[in-house]
């Protein structure tokens, strides 16, 4: 790993291994990360249906992320462009629970605004929003604000899907609420402020 | 008669209407009570565990709070879309695996009066309760119709048979709870090797060329084996599969006809109901000639009908000038 290497130096790490990175992402995670048991066997890179697509394997992510490569690590599209099949979680011989780290990945590259493409933390947080106002998702408001914004090529070729859609009652115009969305967001909030202490926690 | 407590999710109101529908056609007769969990909210998919931990789990932990307190000597929780199950199933566990993040969503569920005991329910896929409390031979006494000659593909997904904490399935990649309830219906089951391969998740709408080699791999392989339908029990998959079949099909200059369908709808023909009363003709991939094979008429897709053929040039725009311009616009697009 040439350039592995090269990226450690460049990232200017100080001690030959950095474990706070480590660290930081398993308190993120929900679960027990078991992210320091990664014996670096690459069975997720080899079980992954989109690892073509990816900047890393699972497997190279994960020894950057020992490495302390903070930057590297969430730059990476890796967690982007996992699609939560599992495969590598079920297969994984020392039960890391990849995909939740994957989670943990995509949510502090978007507070430290290190993700190289905006699709994909866009739709993340117009798909939130909605079910934050509505309590429910909101598919109609999510896929026309979102493809106008990233895939507006894209929409000529759904204009009849779009249509069925809609005509065979499969989306509706109008968002649907739930009754006590009161309750739901203040819930949220406290969630929010319970979380700003787990991170500062968690960052140690 | 075992009494449940139904967690539907919004796709089941929205593009998996004909799940919800069928599902609820068939439950009577399987014996099946479901009683919805009173003003549920969305599980947040795979949106919200990727933008922060507490709230994520604050929202589906909602549900699960209000399902303890309506629960009434049932502790079942059943989810039939994949994502909402794994979503309260994987809240239900890490919080017990990690007392941490229970205290954290329990501090957040104060704020609205709740709260939950981690591990005081049971969150169960709808497979695995027809499967396993209701019973295949009860599944097969109950066929009037059985499927004969029709050839189904088995399309589970991820997220039910994986990660699978409470090690309910037969197996996280080959699962054969599917095949068993179909050819109980009577159907032809294929051995499908790509059942629980991925659809490509929420990849259709962010990075679509990833999608489409997911959706193309799946559907080439139930054509392969010559499947009449696949038949799943996920609302993505369905929505993935069936709605992007098409934009797959010219992204890769392929034809594939490969109808997708919710499980619960053939549960209700093999029951004798009857496809409309189903939500057969929601598909975008239509079924027609599939359940044509075993002697059954779909309805009509909408979008055949002619009179509203027009109207799928797009959103509503002013009424062209003449017949003339109107015609040679229709013909340039056409070429296009």
């Amino acid at each position: 790993m040439l350039d592995v290497n090269l990226e450690r130096v460049r990232a200017g790490l100080r001690t030959e291994e950095d474990l706070s990175l480590l660290h930081e992402v398993s308190a993120s995670t929900a679960g027990v990360s078991r992210l320091e048991m990664c014996i670096q066997c690459g069975t997720c890179g080899g079980s992954c249906p989109s690892a073509a697509d990816m900047d890393h394997t699972p497997r190279m992510l994960f020894a950057m992320l020992r490495a302390g490569m903070r930057e590297f690590v969430l730059r990476s599209n890796t967690p982007w462009i996992c699609v939560s099949c599992y495969h590598c979680v079920v297969r994984c011989p020392q039960n890391v629970h990849i995909a939740d780290v994957m989670y943990s990945l995509k949510g502090m590259a978007i507070k430290a605004k290190l993700y190289q493409d905006s699709t994909a933390p866009d739709f993340s947080r117009t798909f939130v929003d909605m079910v934050e106002d509505y309590g429910r998702s909101y598919e109609f408001g999510l896929a026309t604000r979102h493809y106008l914004k990233h895939f507006p090529l894209r929409l000529p070729g759904m204009t009849s899907m779009a249509f069925g859609m809609l005509t065979k009652e499969r989306m509706t115009i109008t968002p649907k609420r739930i009754k006590n969305i009161r309750q739901l967001k203040a819930i949220l909030k406290r969630a929010k402020e319970v979380e700003t202490s787990n991170e500062a926690g968690g960052a140690r | 008669m075992s009494e449940y407590l139904l967690y539907p999710g919004c796709s089941m109101e929205s593009s998996a209407k004909a799940y919800y529908d069928s599902l609820m056609k068939v439950a009577e007769p399987l014996g099946l009570h479901l009683k919805e969990i009173e003003d549920w909210n969305c599980c947040g998919a795979t949106e919200y565990l990727g933008i922060s931990l507490t709230p994520a789990y604050a929202l589906i932990s909602r549900n699960l709070a209000l399902a303890a307190r309506q629960a009434n000597g049932t502790r079942t929780v059943v989810a039939p879309c994949s994502a909402c199950y794994l979503n309260l199933a994987k809240a239900d566990y890490y919080m017990r695996e990690q007392p941490r993040l229970g205290h954290m969503v329990n501090e957040a569920l104060a704020a609205g009066d709740l709260a939950y005991e981690p591990g005081s329910l049971d969150v169960r896929h709808l497979l695995d309760v027809i499967v396993y409390d209701i019973g295949l031979d009860i599944v097969k006494e109950k066929v009037v119709r059985p499927l004969t000659g029709l050839r189904v593909a088995p399309y589970l997904g991820c997220m039910v048979p994986r990660p699978d904490f409470e090690h309910r399935w037969s197996d996280h990649e080959h699962p054969v709870e599917l095949d068993q309830l179909l050819k109980a219906l009577g159907a032809e089951v294929i051995d499908f090797p790509l059942k629980t391969h991925c659809c490509g998740g929420h990849m259709t709408q962010i990075g679509p060329d990833t999608a489409f080699e997911l959706i193309r791999r799946l559907v080439s392989s139930a054509d392969t084996y010559h499947a009449d339908l696949m038949a799943t029990l996920c609302p993505m998959c369905q929505l993935n599969v069936d709605a992007y079949q098409g934009e797959m099909n010219r992204h890769f200059g392929t034809s594939y006809h490969m109808p997708v369908v919710f499980f619960t709808q053939l549960i209700g023909l093999a029951l004798g109901l009857e496809a409309k009363e189903l939500g057969f003709g929601s598909e975008m991939v239509s079924a027609r000639k599939a359940l044509a094979k075993i002697g059954l008429e779909a309805p009509e897709p909408v979008a055949a009908a002619p009179a509203k053929a027009h109207k799928a040039e797009g959103l509503p725009m002013p009424p062209p000038l003449t017949r003339r311009a109107r015609k040679g616009s229709r013909e340039g697009e056409v070429k296009s």
